[in-house]
């Protein structure tokens, strides 16, 4: 048996040595593989990974930069946002101490109206007094003279004497008014 | 040869005659017109994938790619290093591809024959490209005398050990490492082949020849052949990615600054 595998082996090829033309076959079959591969295949392969790195960066770049601006725009508004608020805080002051203002105003003018209304009413009540003094002190002179005519019963022919008497009546009533 | 003893007719067990079919025309035998097949497969592929590429890949695009990334990331770029692997990304995309289609052929219906066992294509490859690629590399990094020095005196070694150790590693790496590359995958595709074979032509002989109590254990022979093949495509995938990732482990070595 051992011999006839031998003979059957020996008419055969025996597989642990190679064959020429197959190592020719190979060398040029798997020459063309790679040649292909290299010219064909791999540099569209690694053109598109590229791209895909690439654009996956870009994407990545845009996305910062959108974020970026977004934070910028963000912090302007804030800024904006705080001047305004101050702005409005300084027109309530403004307003307020306009108001303060127009109310001290107001308050003065309406004082001095006063003022001057009492002013008046206590000149004319003067002037009242005035000729209502004088007016009585006419009327007193020629009661008492007539009083004093009929009175005493003798009529004083003496002007000035008269007038003496008078004056030192009128002295009297006035320094009994003054006491009063 | 226990089969024979066991059957009333002989048993033609499957041998080496079974890898050295005759020629279909002229000198060309079916290993041959598997190999240029597979370089067809491999090449219309790879350049219809490439013809469309886009930056959202399709369905056909994501397995192309997908294929593609293994030897350029997982054997290339990992044994060669992110700086120097891009000029060998098509020798190493096309080896795997090659070696695979080559090895899966076995399991493929109809077509039943892994190339790789015949020896002659595996030892063209390591002994003819990837030994010689190993050389010109190393010499083109660190010059002739130091890529020898680099391969064959590995640093921190006491004087005296270079005198053994010098013999030894100029028999493994000028020597063995080129055959055994080659070797390995023509053994596994070999052996694998030949116990299909085996498997398959075993339970028909039992179905036809065997006593009518012993039919039936042909089914158990072809269910090992089912079992078989899976083992032995699962072999395949991984005998293309050995032999693709211990060239790239060589020629990364010739190309390291230092062990």
């Amino acid at each position: 048996m051992t011999t006839a595998i031998l003979l059957a082996a020996a008419e055969e090829h025996n597989p642990v040595f190679p064959k020429p033309a197959e190592i020719v076959l190979g060398l040029i079959a798997f020459g063309i593989l790679v040649f292909v591969l290299w010219k064909f295949a791999v540099p569209k392969f690694e053109e598109a990974y590229a791209k895909r790195t690439e654009e996956i960066e870009g994407g990545i770049r845009k996305a910062e930069q959108a974020q970026a601006e977004a934070e910028r725009a963000r912090q302007q508004y804030t800024a904006q946002l705080a001047e305004a608020h101050s702005e409005a805080a300084k027109i309530r002051d403004d307003a307020r101490l306009e108001a303060e203002r127009i109310r001290e105003e107001a308050r003065a003018e309406a004082q001095a109206e006063a003022e001057r209304i009492v002013a008046a009413g206590k000149a004319q009540l003067e002037a009242q007094r005035q000729q209502v003094i004088a007016e009585l002190r006419a009327e007193y002179g020629r009661n008492a003279v007539e009083l004093a005519s009929r009175i005493v019963g003798e009529a004083l022919e003496d002007e000035t004497r008269r007038r003496r008497t008078v004056e030192r009546f009128l002295a009297e009533l006035d320094a009994q008014g003054a006491r009063n | 040869m226990d089969a024979q003893v066991l059957a009333q007719e002989d048993f033609v067990p499957p041998g080496v005659a079974d890898f050295f079919l005759p020629p279909i025309f002229g000198g060309v035998d079916k290993a041959m017109v598997l190999l240029v097949l597979s370089v067809l497969i491999i090449s219309v592929f790879f350049v219809v994938a490439a013809r469309r590429m886009q930056v959202v890949p399709s369905r056909f695009q994501f397995i192309a790619e997908s294929i593609y990334n293994f030897p350029r990331n997982n054997i290339a770029r990992e044994q060669l290093g992110s700086e120097h692997f891009r000029p060998f990304i098509p020798f190493f995309v096309a080896l795997f591809t090659f070696i695979l289609v080559n090895n899966l052929y076995g399991i493929i219906p109809f077509i039943q024959f892994p190339t790789m066992s015949h020896i002659a294509f595996p030892l063209a490859i390591s002994v003819l490209i990837v030994y010689p690629m190993w050389n010109i590399v190393g010499i083109r990094k660190h010059g002739f005398v130091g890529h020898f020095k680099h391969q064959l005196m590995p640093p921190g070694a006491p004087t005296l050990v270079y005198f053994l150790l010098v013999p030894i590693e100029l028999f493994i790496k000028f020597f063995m490492n080129p055959l055994t590359l080659a070797i390995r995958v023509f053994a596994a595709m070999f052996a694998g082949h030949l116990l299909l074979l085996v498997f398959t032509l075993g339970g028909e002989y039992l179905l036809l020849e065997a006593a009518p109590a012993l039919k039936p254990v042909s089914l158990m022979s072809w269910a090992a052949v089912i079992a078989l093949t899976f083992l032995e495509a699962l072999i395949q995938v991984i005998q293309a990615y050995i032999f693709a990732l211990l060239a790239a482990s060589y020629v990364g070595q010739a190309l390291a600054e230092e062990h």
